[in-house]
């Protein structure tokens, strides 16, 4: 089940870049285009309280794609709306997805300057 | 619309995409089932060696392979930074390592917080069905 | 009253249980218990806007309820026991602070009903002639303030227990006709340094045990002087392994032993893993069912000990292991 929703979600993605692709765009472009539009799904299923049905039985297929990572941050935001809009859904959004963000852009500065430090010839320092 | 919806419903490349994707995802399951991480500790862990892989050069082979299948899912997310960040040391040096992860995924965070911050404004959030 | 035994206490007058009153939410109305509550609710949220103001208007309710079923006026009601689950107890207080009445907040975490049961007993059979005992839980802001966002789409693991939505509330009365709390025995923390979150059952278990032989022990009891020996909220789960614990130590309790948890749902129709947990899960299960079973005198005798994992999600972030407690109450009629 959860293999065939992954496959299923990143299926979809891989229509939408190929139809960006299609349209002229490049590749760089187009998998942002993929990522928005799958985020906003997310985002809006989320919102109709339709994407935990998902979740209960698709478990990591619909985690791991980056619908998971849009649903972790408006669930919490939807959570905390009590709390206000700026504390509540402002401040709380990045609860469960905070880290992947921290972690990801972390672990990239390291890998350019791992890159920078081992290709310093191919490279104009500053 | 003059599309080629033949390239565009390539089963070849779909099936790559759906099987990698699927694998992926198998992985994930199995690190919720049969260890205690937390959603948001398997997401950072994923995102995490998908720049490494990208950063190593390796993550490349399985894009190319399965496009979608393997930039759609988290590590993608994180072969998206790396490889951005890479980029942008090529062009400006040091900075660009700053520079390059945030700026490739721009489009996927702006859209996280704008949409995430939309749809908490127009929902309810409801009890649990199951 | 007097001390018996290590930590027991006994009543020499026994305060009556007067009255019980229980309001539940959707997912209760559904279970096996349903017809024992004196109030369903239609939706968690019960016409307020969020979830703690809605877990406060449940236990003001029921606590209303139980005080017009009673006919005792409320100005008669000499102090009040209460607590939840929430952060410093905001729906006891909140929900509670229109009454008038002298109002002590309580925490034992899902033990709280009990707990409150046998403070409240020590005051009636001293000084009070009417003690009001009350808890809540709601599943919502359980799930807000220990886990995760109810519309993250992850999965509950099977050792996971559902928060029960709801309130239990009690009059204990200092002259009455039965049924009487003869014996209470307060329970120790017990910490075996089990670190599951997400298996309650496993971590309370020790503490049910501990206390269950406390009791025994003080009061020169065994299990089949009781009709029923009732747990809290152990589940499915915590069940078996306190069975097999107090195997060990040659108490068996097999024959006339359940859980509220394992009582208040179904669990194949209402997918909830584990069974029920949360304060209002021994609090509506015992005001509702077990208090009829007792003035029907379907059941005399009664030993009730609810459980609670005294933890916070702080500690659990920190790595910490759950401290358990249990609390025991014996009831005669």
């Amino acid at each position: 089940m959860l293999f065939g929703f992954g496959g299923l979600i990143c299926s979809i993605g891989q229509i939408i870049l190929n139809i960006c692709k299609e349209r002229g765009f490049d590749t760089a472009t187009s998998g942002t285009i993929v990522s928005i539009l799958l985020i906003g799904i997310s985002a809006f299923l989320t919102g109709l309280n339709l994407f935990n049905k998902i979740g209960k039985f698709a478990g990591a297929g619909s985690l791991i794609p980056i619908t998971g990572f849009a649903n972790s941050i408006v669930s919490p935001a939807m959570e905390y709306k009590s709390e206000g809009y700026v504390m509540g859904v402002g401040g709380k959004m990045f609860t469960v997805a905070g880290p992947v963000l921290v972690f990801g852009i972390s672990a990239s500065i390291l890998v350019g300057i791992i890159y920078l430090i081992f290709n310093t010839q191919n490279v104009t320092l500053v | 619309m003059d599309i080629n919806w033949a390239t565009v419903f390539d089963w070849t490349i779909l099936l790559k995409c759906f099987v990698t994707a699927g694998i992926i995802c198998v992985i994930g399951q199995i690190l919720i089932d049969k260890t205690k991480l937390t959603p948001a500790r398997i997401l950072v862990i994923f995102v995490t060696t998908g720049a490494i892989l990208g950063g190593l050069g390796v993550y490349q082979y399985l894009v190319d392979f399965a496009g979608a299948g393997a930039t759609v899912p988290l590590t993608g997310f994180g072969y998206n930074l790396a490889k951005g960040a890479i980029e942008a040391v090529q062009q400006m040096g040091l900075v660009g390592a700053f520079v390059g992860g945030v700026k490739a995924a721009a489009g996927g965070i702006a859209a996280a917080v704008f949409f995430g911050y939309l749809a908490a404004l127009i929902s309810k959030p409801k009890m649990k069905k199951q | 009253m007097k001390k018996v035994g290590n930590q027991s206490i006994s009543f020499d007058n026994p305060p009556t249980i007067l009255e019980c009153a229980s309001i539940v939410g959707p997912k209760e109305a559904q279970g096996p218990l349903a017809k024992y509550f004196d109030q369903t609710l239609d939706d968690e949220f019960w016409g307020e806007k969020t979830w703690e103001k809605a877990e406060s208007k449940i236990i003001k309710e029921t606590v209303n309820t139980v005080i017009s079923k009673s006919g005792v006026p409320s100005d008669k009601i000499d102090c009040m026991f209460a607590g939840d689950l929430l952060n410093q107890c905001i729906s006891s207080s909140f929900g509670l602070r229109e009454l008038n009445i002298p109002f002590f907040g309580v925490f034992g975490a899902c033990s709280t009903f009990v707990e409150s049961m046998s403070l409240g007993a020590i005051c009636a059979e001293s000084f009070a002639e009417n003690v009001l005992c009350a808890t809540s839980s709601h599943f919502c802001s359980a799930e807000k303030q220990f886990r995760f966002p109810l519309e993250l789409g992850n999965q509950r693991p099977p050792s996971s227990q559902w928060t029960v939505t709801g309130s239990g509330a009690t009059i204990l009365t200092k002259s009455g006709t039965g049924p009487y709390i003869t014996h209470i025995t307060p329970g120790k923390i017990v910490d075996m340094g089990i670190k599951d979150g997400n298996n309650m059952g496993a971590a309370m278990a020790p503490a049910f045990a501990d206390t269950l032989i406390a009791h025994f022990e003080d009061t020169g009891r065994n299990p089949s002087y009781y009709n029923a020996i009732i747990s809290g909220d152990l589940g499915y789960i915590g069940k078996e392994i306190v069975i097999d614990i107090l195997k060990s130590k040659g108490y068996n309790i097999k024959s006339n032993y359940n859980d509220c948890g394992v009582l208040i749902f179904d669990k194949n129709a209402q997918d909830t893993h584990s069974g029920g947990s949360g304060c209002a899960c021994c609090g509506t299960v015992f005001s509702g069912y077990f208090f009829k079973q007792l003035k029907e005198r379907k059941i005399k005798k009664m030993l009730l000990i609810a459980t609670g994992a005294l933890m916070n999600s702080t500690t659990s972030q920190q790595g910490e292991s759950i401290p358990g407690i249990a609390h025991a109450i014996s009831i005669e009629v």
